[in-house]
């Protein structure tokens, strides 16, 4: 697209006529760019730089001097039982959700799209989470999963099964925040997949009916999964990304607890450097999340080059 | 051959239906509870249809105890604020990187880049300092300026402006309008189908944002939904649930409500900022 800009400029004007209008553009774009340019800076680029410092400093909020201490908070945060906790329970609950949500994502948007009945009322009623507030609907969660007076366990007490203290002990606590998260975030990847089905050509597939693929579950496999490849990678990113920044529903429910079952990445953030207002540490923890959600964002964009060209 | 197509017609359905009836579980249970009475949440939790209706009760209790008017205003002003900041300051950049030739473009592109891949959480401890230094928590400015700024915005505008005419530009230049002119009267007039989609993408966002709001905000006159809920839900010592789902159901309704009068909007909206971002 740019290049094609490009080659629409005028080339074939004299030249100090030139130099003078490309100079006038050139104010006149600066000057629209000027006020988004300075709040990167002052929004976007100064914090980053200033958390990377931070992160080398033993700056408490209240204290008025502090003096850089190397790679100490790293140190630190090598032997720190809460934070390697906070890692693990980080990836445990990513590596449920994103999964989860994508394949129930793609599993709905596959069953509307063959659908002619209803289609808008099942896209509603599975959208509807992701538009809701999550700190409200988490309080409903709340109430539904309580563990004596709560919808579910009453539920499976009255088939006989003994329902667990789904999000106060320490061994259920992480899966139920997990299942919260599914049904947060299937509605949001049926959109994007439902996106995609659209934009596959009907035509290829009766080619690939004439050329053999009789079964539903062949063309499945012959064209529309290969035809949602850059749909897929990009759910993908987004799901990780959003399952690593699980905050709301753990500050809401459980507050890390109980006994530091479900800390994940950002509480453990929120409370050191806003809680216990210590920022040099909490800045260091920020650089190793920062450095997680750089990782994954390169990997998409390899991916992006490499797999999914047609 | 019709008999197995019904049967899987009818499986789909079933299955389709009993997903949809899970994923709405929790508004069933969040409308009927919000009319029952204590005993009632405490004895039967399965019945939908409360026995006495607690409505009024329920709702005069949330609305006693926090004042929902103001939550849902801060919403608002909250959201109207960052929103007509980002598109204000991010419509003239996007259309100067996309349609007008000067140094920085290359430079603004990897900022915008860069800004893609920074969230409100690794930039808020500085943030925090800074507005704590400038005596600016418990503010409107403090819950709105750091996200004045959109890199997302400007990086959704970019890839719609490059689509468009460039002959339409150079057209209105040759009736002497001048750049801002042309961003004004021909720029955003073509470009309403991004603008809502970039609205609906921001106020869900922000609207749903409890971390920023947490960090800056202490006094409740400037709460926003999410945190004025976890206010609400400090002061309701105990289980008082219907009046809880009460509070939950007043601050779901209006972005739900929102949803469900432009829902086709949204799925635009949704699919044109997901598969772009």
């Amino acid at each position: 697209m740019a290049d094609m800009t490009a080659i629409s400029l005028p080339v074939e004007k004299s030249r100090p006529i030139v130099n003078v209008s490309e100079r006038h553009e050139a104010r006149v774009a600066w000057m629209l760019a000027a006020p988004a340019m300075i709040l990167i800076v002052l929004f976007i680029v100064a914090p980053v730089v200033a958390v990377i410092t931070l992160g080398f400093t033993d700056f408490e909020l209240g204290y008025s001097t502090f003096k850089f201490v190397g790679f100490e908070n790293y140190a630190e945060l090598f032997g720190d039982r809460t934070f390697r906790q906070s890692l693990w329970n980080t990836a445990i609950y990513t590596a449920i959700v994103a999964p989860a949500s994508i394949l129930l994502g793609l599993g709905v948007a596959l069953l509307i799209e063959s659908e002619t009945v209803g289609r808008s009322f099942f896209r509603t009623a599975y959208f509807l989470p992701v538009a809701s507030l999550l700190v409200a609907m988490a309080t409903v969660w709340q109430y539904l999963l309580h563990p004596t007076i709560g919808p579910v366990n009453n539920l499976l007490n009255l088939i006989g099964l003994p329902g667990p203290n789904w999000l106060g002990s320490a061994s259920t606590v992480l899966y139920s925040l997990s299942m919260i998260g599914v049904w947060q975030t299937v509605g949001f990847n049926m959109i994007l997949f439902l996106a995609g089905l659209t934009a596959i050509p009907r035509d290829l597939y009766s080619a690939a009916e004439i050329d053999g693929a009789k079964s539903p579950i062949d063309r499945f496999f012959l064209v529309t999964l290969p035809m949602l490849g850059p749909t897929t990678v990009f759910v993908t990113t987004i799901s990780i990304i959003n399952a690593v920044k699980v905050f709301e529903t753990v500050k809401t429910l459980t507050e890390g607890g109980p006994n530091k079952a479900s800390e994940v990445l950002l509480f453990t953030i929120y409370q050191e450097g806003f809680v216990y207002l210590r920022v040099g540490y909490a800045s260091a923890m920020t650089v190793v999340f920062l450095a997680v959600l750089v990782v994954m964002m390169f990997a998409q964009y390899r991916l992006v080059d490499r797999k999914v060209h047609y | 051959m019709t008999n197995t197509l019904s049967f899987g017609r009818a499986f789909r359905l079933t299955l389709l239906s009993l997903g949809a009836l899970i994923f709405l579980a929790p508004y069933i249970f969040m409308i009927s509870t919000a009319g029952k009475a204590q005993s009632e949440i405490f004895t039967s939790s399965l019945s939908l249809i409360p026995t006495q209706f607690f409505y009024l009760e329920n709702f005069a209790k949330a609305f006693g105890r926090v004042s929902m008017g103001q939550l849902l205003w801060n919403g608002v002003v909250v959201c109207g604020l960052i929103f007509i900041f980002q598109v204000v300051i991010a419509i003239p950049c996007a259309y100067a990187m996309a349609k007008l030739k000067f140094g920085a473009a290359r430079l603004l592109m990897a900022l915008v880049m860069l800004g893609l891949l920074v969230p409100i959480h690794a930039t808020s401890l500085p943030l925090y300092v800074a507005f704590d230094s400038a005596a600016l928590l418990n503010s409107y400015t403090a819950l709105v300026a750091p996200f004045s700024i959109s890199v997302f915005a400007i990086f959704l505008f970019l890839q719609f402006f490059r689509a468009m005419p460039d002959d339409l530009i150079h057209a209105a230049r040759l009736d002497g309008m001048s750049e801002l002119g042309i961003v004004m009267r021909v720029i955003v007039p073509n470009a309403w189908p991004a603008i809502t989609a970039f609205a609906i993408f921001s106020v869900v966002a922000h609207w749903n944002d409890l971390y920023w709001p947490l960090i800056v905000v202490s006094n409740q006159a400037y709460a926003t939904p999410p945190l004025g809920l976890l206010f609400f839900r400090a002061a309701e010592a105990g289980d008082d649930y219907g009046a809880l789902m009460a509070a939950t159901l007043i601050i779901t309704l209006p972005l739900v409500a929102a949803f469900l009068l432009a829902q086709k909007r949204f799925v635009e909206g949704i699919t044109m900022t997901g598969l772009k971002g």
